[in-house]
């Protein structure tokens, strides 16, 4: 199901063409309405007239979070306040809060985004879809929730935590379809596997996003439940989740590129590179109203592809995130992603994919201990076997990370599940 | 005689093991006895209890990872030599023992083994 042939599936050439005039518009109204933006091209020597269509963007300078901080909490708004219908904020977990506002058409827009990616996962009308993103300042649960309501399904506004309820609202509601974190679909597998209700569910597909997640994950959570998953990225300042995402074929996320305008960088050189090469992420919107950012960097690590699709989509897709480049660890001069962690444990099949990892320097050397939860289907009485298990996981991690890490089983369900995004990574160290 | 035992996985973390003896007793559950093996990271506590399938799914609840294994429960004499004498009857019939403890009981004291093979290792104890 495609929600809008028109838009996903026109020629490149007509995409350009689109984008550019767009991108023109876009500058210029930019360059008129956000003082911040405007002295920021005048110091690079830029007027609006210079950037005639797409291959002028790397004129442009970046956008990037230091500047929302810089100009907290509304001074990259294009538009006075009376024209702001709402206003969400990111978590703040690496800083003050980033805040973000949306005028009535940038609403309409994201809601739009949000469908197309709800018909590439086959929800339409007649589905009820239980919205677990937390509702409130994070973009999740209302991002989601007007996606859902345009498609025109039944939406189950049940926000996040509470799993007695959700469960049971799933279950009397026959839920055909959830949207939540890809670890709090996870957890609520756990929740349905211990209490049998499998059967009386009438689930058939998931639309997980928020944090990055694997294709090992994606198999677990189709095989358990017997559903078809599908990603949804995003990101506040661009919009929230709908930016892209991924139809039944499962080869990249597509990018609402009419509404958002893509690049892939080198994180050191800042330098454009081609399809299929991993670097940074960077929008630039092109139709936004309330907060149009020019070239924002994402910190997500991805490569791109703008070949056709096989579901006759023809938006460019993003391959799956390799992760952020700020969620990157570099543990005894190791890159090292959390992301690999859980495809290594869900390869190995014998643990469940809740871990956490600790980082932290002693003597100064970098230590990695990784706890994962004891899963009581191969959990033994004996000892010796336990050990067996701790130095499987252990070769097993060493092989994907190529540093060796301290493995530590815990009790099932110790570790903090999140309801919202999962905490997978304490680093201690103090450098 | 075999019994089944209940095995717990318990975090070495303060009151754990007050956690799991709150969980026993509200439930009505017994403790004939146990032994609590430890590493550094974590204990494996091994229970003989009343009722080990309510105390499994109780258990279960609370979030412990349990299960139930088949142990060999044998009759000690309380005399010096016995276990000796045992172990020498054992020799050659069985791969190896796992663990051992044992549990008092009104007739005297019983020995609790862990073995690959408890019910041919129970033939071999009783045809000697």
């Amino acid at each position: 199901m495609i929600w809008n042939e028109t838009k996903e599936c026109m020629s490149r050439d007509e995409m350009n063409h689109l984008q550019s005039t767009r991108l023109v518009k876009q500058v210029n109204y930019v360059y008129h309405n956000v003082e911040y933006y405007r002295k920021k091209m005048q110091a690079a020597g830029l007027e609006p007239g210079d950037i005639t269509g797409i291959e002028d963007i790397t004129k442009l300078p970046f956008t990037t979070k230091d500047d929302l901080r810089n100009t907290y909490p509304c001074g990259l708004f294009a538009v006075p306040r009376s024209e702001v219908v709402r206003i969400h904020a990111s978590s703040g977990t690496t800083g003050k809060a980033t805040v973000v506002g949306y005028t009535r058409r940038d609403i309409e827009v994201w809601s739009e985004c949000v469908s197309r990616v709800l018909a590439m996962a086959g929800v339409g009308k007649n589905d009820t879809v239980q919205v677990s993103y937390g509702y409130g300042l994070f973009t999740g649960g209302l991002g989601a929730h007007y996606g859902v309501e345009n498609v025109g399904a039944t939406v189950v506004p049940l926000s996040t935590g509470n799993t007695k309820k959700q469960l049971t609202m799933m279950k009397d509601l026959g839920v055909t379809s959830i949207m939540c974190t890809p670890s709090y679909l996870m957890y609520l597998t756990e929740s349905i596997e211990e209490q049998g209700i499998l059967d009386e569910l009438q689930l058939k597909s998931a639309v997980c996003g928020a944090e990055p997640w694997t294709e090992e994950m994606r198999n677990q959570i189709e095989s358990r439940l017997h559903i078809k998953a599908h990603d949804i990225y995003g990101l506040s300042e661009i919009m929230g989740p709908g930016v892209a995402g991924d139809c039944v074929y499962h080869k990249g996320l597509h990018i609402n590129e009419d509404h958002f305008l893509p690049e892939i960088i080198s994180a050191e050189t800042l330098t454009p590179i081609g399809d299929g090469e991993i670097g940074e992420l960077v929008f630039t919107t092109l139709t936004k109203e309330a907060l149009p950012l020019i070239r924002y960097r994402t910190k997500d690590l991805t490569s791109i592809n703008h070949g056709k699709c096989e579901c006759g989509r023809t938006t460019a897709r993003l391959s799956r995130f390799v992760g952020r480049s700020d969620d990157m660890l570099i543990i005894r001069g190791v890159n090292v992603f959390p992301s690999q962690v859980e495809a290594a444990l869900l390869e190995m099949g014998e643990v469940s994919p809740n871990y956490l990892m600790i980082v932290d320097r002693v003597n100064n050397l970098d230590t990695l201990e990784v706890l994962v939860e004891v899963d009581e289907k191969f959990f033994s009485d004996e000892i010796k076997e336990l050990e067996n298990l701790t130095k499987k996981i252990t070769h097993v991690l060493q092989q994907a990370l190529l540093i060796q890490p301290k493995v530590k089983l815990v009790e099932p369900k110790t570790l903090e599940r999140s309801e919202g995004k999962a905490k997978r990574v304490i680093d201690k160290r103090k450098l | 005689m075999i019994l089944k035992q209940l095995s717990v996985f318990v975090e070495n973390k303060e009151g754990r093991m007050k956690d799991i003896t709150q969980v026993l007793k509200d439930s009505g559950i017994n403790i004939k006895t146990l032994s609590l093996a430890d590493t550094t990271e974590y204990g494996m506590l091994r229970l003989i209890v009343s009722d080990p399938d309510l105390a499994k799914a109780k258990l279960r609840e609370a979030g412990f990872p349990v299960s139930i294994t088949d142990v060999l429960a044998v009759k000690a004499d309380d005399r010096i030599g016995f276990l000796h004498d045992m172990l020498c009857k054992l020799e050659g019939n069985i791969s190896s023992i796992e663990y051992m403890y044992t549990l008092p009981t009104e007739e005297g004291p019983v020995v609790i083994l862990k073995v690959a093979n408890p019910s041919e290792v129970e033939q071999v104890l009783e045809n000697i």
